[in-house]
């Protein structure tokens, strides 16, 4: 089956892309608010809450601060390269948010609410957040730092250690709906039920995936403030600095927009359907998780990170890939993919359940 | 361009093989993990540490020095400086060394109030060591909840002391005063919390798969290495030693209470971090008995030679004036002779040698600090681990700079 969808004039496409930088810029500026707010209440202590009511001027407090401070490029720095990596970084973060659907077409005052519509989406997706990572080594390359190199390194293995479980776990939703444009995903989850549903595992592997190329807890190690003192960002300041923060909140605002666009119907909803409502509060669901996760696990090593990402993402990925090639080629029926993912989800949860805990309680040393 | 196309791709040399160069690497005096001014030169290769030099003396005060100029009743205010973490310890092995060269007799009460004190800041000392080393391991929550529990800790210092640091509370013969009244319903309420605390941490992090993964195997220290390196406190028992002063040396009564001493197996970061979980319930053990057997009584040495008079005697009598102002000015004049105890603080075995010519000050005080002995050991066991191991072996050892620069 497939879907059509109108197409915009260019000037609206110009608007609604503006409207998304400009809409993704305040969201960072409120993520980092809403980010230490919540850290603060998981860490019982109260977090910013002095400029403005609950603390709600503190990002406009930040960013001037941020812009004032004295710009320094260091001595030892490749200078072009020092100033070009932080940019290079939020241009290609910003670009992967254009390709979401946040409601059927025409919702947006006559307009669809995306700006473009791909028919090669999840490929420009690809493209666009793997390119982001240049900003992160190349400022880690240019810095002229040992801190920042080692940084940078980190940056890079853990790349080629959750990109293949990445790309890997998409391919299961592709296949079966046979289309790799965003709407088109969408759509079939309307029509046939959530992704998660058919596809577990590879939602499994995707969300932690998403998390290692966010670079968040547990997996921030190019970050790294306890070892690397700041890694790749060590050497920068001022708005340079801010700039990489607006990076990372970008990256983890567009995870947590893409994980549900992929696998937990996007926009749609089985009751009460309102266009942007459902897939606002499924971001913001991520974002809570992704919080809740930085406050409460530890830092993975670099080649801990390897082996989880060859180790498990992987294989899981691919050998979901394989299940869902295998029913698609010989056209069995889709539910029994509905069976094997809920299978693998008891599997998982037994497993959570009956591995023994590290140390008992009261135990030896 | 061209000219690259004329080279002749057989003329081109290429490498016989392909090689990899070390790394050097500074870290510190200020950086996030040294917890204080330490300085490592680290040689690296990729992020593997093949060599680990620490450089140290960032944080030298001359205490030691200082103490030559001062009485012995003044000295009592730079030992808690040193480290400032579990000052009580300082405070009490400088104390337990002078009694022991006057011959002073400290009442049971005092002797109480100071396993009381003692043991409340090693707790303290073992929360920071947990939060930080936490935090160092990428875990932030744990840092701030153990903080928590440091400031109820800190506020009952302030009670008794009037200070949340450097407390300068512990006398020659004594303490300075008695407990106030409200100190000890306090500490019970906060006795009655700490262990189910205690049990949220180790649940916090002892049973992370990912905090296992980080932690064990890291940073192992044999038994055999360990004592060879003069290694002590709590890292050595994570090693299996079963070597603790306050059971090898009784002092302050300690041979009196009924506690146990938790040992390690494999002397890793993971058993060096839980060592001292099990160590904070055992110090909430002795504080227990140590409520329970709080008589009322003097709090100081009787012997006028070494306490002063106390203030409404001056009124009345002449005598007393005078053992006033010579304490003051003077102070007392122990025997010659040299003196060393050996004491637990939360880092290991803790001591004071103090020589007396039979002067008002001492003629020389060396400290035996734990945390410059035990930090021997870093080399060792950051050879073939990695950056971010590096980083949790430090914590793990738990020093203090201030106790080792001095």
């Amino acid at each position: 089956m497939t879907w059509s969808y109108p197409v915009d004039p260019y000037w609206m496409v110009a608007l609604k892309a503006l409207l998304v930088v400009v809409g993704l810029l305040t969201a960072f500026a409120f993520m980092t608010l809403i980010e230490r707010r919540l850290l603060a209440r998981f860490q019982v202590r109260m977090g910013p809450n002095r400029v403005g009511p609950f603390g709600l001027f503190q990002p406009i407090a930040d960013a001037i601060k941020s812009i004032f401070k004295e710009d320094l490029v260091v001595e030892r720095a490749d200078k072009v390269l020092f100033v070009l990596a932080p940019l290079l970084g939020v241009v290609f973060a910003l670009l992967a948010f254009g390709a979401i659907p946040f409601g059927p077409p025409g919702s947006f005052f006559g307009y669809s609410p995306w700006v473009v519509n791909l028919d090669l989406g999840l490929l420009y997706l690809f493209a666009v957040s793997e390119m982001a990572i240049y900003g992160i080594f190349l400022a880690g390359w240019a810095s002229g730092s040992k801190y920042s190199l080692l940084g940078s390194l980190r940056s890079s293995a853990s790349l080629i250690s959750y990109e293949l479980g990445l790309g890997l776990a998409l391919l299961a939703p592709v296949l079966l709906v046979g289309s790799l444009n965003l709407n088109d995903l969408v759509n079939w989850q309307k029509e046939n039920g959530w992704l998660l549903l058919y596809a577990f595992p590879a939602f499994l592997v995707y969300a932690i995936a998403a998390l290692a190329e966010a670079a968040r807890t547990p997996f921030d190690l190019p970050e790294a403030e306890q070892e690397l003192v700041g890694g790749y960002h060590t050497e920068y300041s001022s708005i340079k600095w801010a700039l990489f923060q607006m990076t990372e909140y970008i990256h983890f605002i567009t995870a947590s927009a893409l994980i549900p666009t992929l696998f937990l119907g996007g926009w749609t909803m089985p009751v009460l359907e309102v266009p942007y409502l459902w897939m606002f509060l499924k971001i913001a669901f991520f974002l809570f998780l992704f919080i809740w996760i930085r406050a409460t696990w530890f830092r993975l090593r670099y080649d801990q990170l390897l082996r989880f990402g060859w180790g498990f993402l992987f294989p899981v990925a691919l050998l979901w890939f394989l299940v869902t090639a295998f029913v698609v080629a010989l056209d069995l029926p889709r539910t029994y993919l509905l069976y094997l993912s809920a299978l693998s989800f008891l599997a998982l949860m037994g497993a959570v359940l009956y591995t023994p805990k590290p140390v008992r309680k009261g135990g030896g040393a | 361009m061209k000219e690259y196309l004329d080279l002749d791709p057989q003329g081109v040399e290429e490498p016989k093989e392909l090689r990899t160069e070390v790394m050097t690497l500074n870290v510190g005096p200020q950086h996030p993990s040294t917890h204080g001014v330490l300085r490592l030169v680290v040689t690296l290769s990729g992020e593997e540490v093949l060599d680990l030099v620490p450089h140290i003396g960032y944080l030298h005060t001359g205490f030691e020095k200082n103490m030559e100029n001062r009485t012995y009743t003044q000295v009592i205010t730079y030992t808690p400086r040193m480290d400032y973490l579990h000052s009580f310890a300082h405070d009490l092995a400088y104390a337990l060394a002078v009694e022991k060269l006057v011959g002073a007799v400290v009442p049971p009460r005092a002797e109480t109030i100071r396993v009381i004190l003692n043991e409340l800041s090693r707790l303290a000392s073992h929360l920071v060591f947990l939060g930080t080393g936490l935090l160092d391991l990428g875990a932030l929550t744990p840092f701030f909840y153990a903080f928590r529990e440091r400031e109820t800790i800190l506020d009952l210092f302030e009670w008794v002391t009037g200070q949340r640091f450097h407390h300068n509370y512990i006398r020659i013969g004594g303490v300075k005063e008695d407990l106030p009244e409200e100190f000890v319903p306090e500490l019970r309420k906060f006795l009655e919390v700490m262990p189910h605390r205690i049990d949220e941490y180790e649940a916090l992090f002892a049973e992370s798969p990912i905090f296992y993964e980080r932690a064990r195997g890291v940073g192992v220290i044999p038994p055999e290495v360990a004592i060879n390196l003069g290694l002590t406190g709590g890292s050595l028992r994570a090693s299996g030693v079963n070597y603790d002063v306050r059971k090898a040396y009784p002092y302050s009564g300690y041979e009196t209470y009924t506690f146990d001493v938790p040992l390690g197996e494999r002397g890793d970061v993971f058993d060096r971090m839980l060592i001292r979980i099990r160590e904070m319930r055992e110090s909430v053990k002795i504080i227990r008995q140590a409520l329970e057997r709080l008589e009322p009584g003097p709090v100081r040495d009787p012997n006028p030679q070494i306490t002063p008079p106390p203030r409404p005697l001056l009124e009345t009598s002449m005598e007393a004036v005078i053992y006033h102002f010579k304490h003051y000015t003077e102070g007392f004049h122990p025997p010659k002779g040299e003196v060393y105890v050996p004491t637990e603080s939360a880092r290991g075995e803790l001591g004071y040698y103090v020589v007396s010519d039979g002067g008002s000050m001492p003629y020389r005080v060396k400290v035996r600090a734990p945390s410059f002995v035990n930090l021997q050991s870093l080399p060792y066991a950051c050879k073939g681990e990695q950056v971010p191991d590096m980083v949790a072996i430090i914590a793990s050892l738990d020093p203090v700079m201030g106790d080792v620069d001095r």
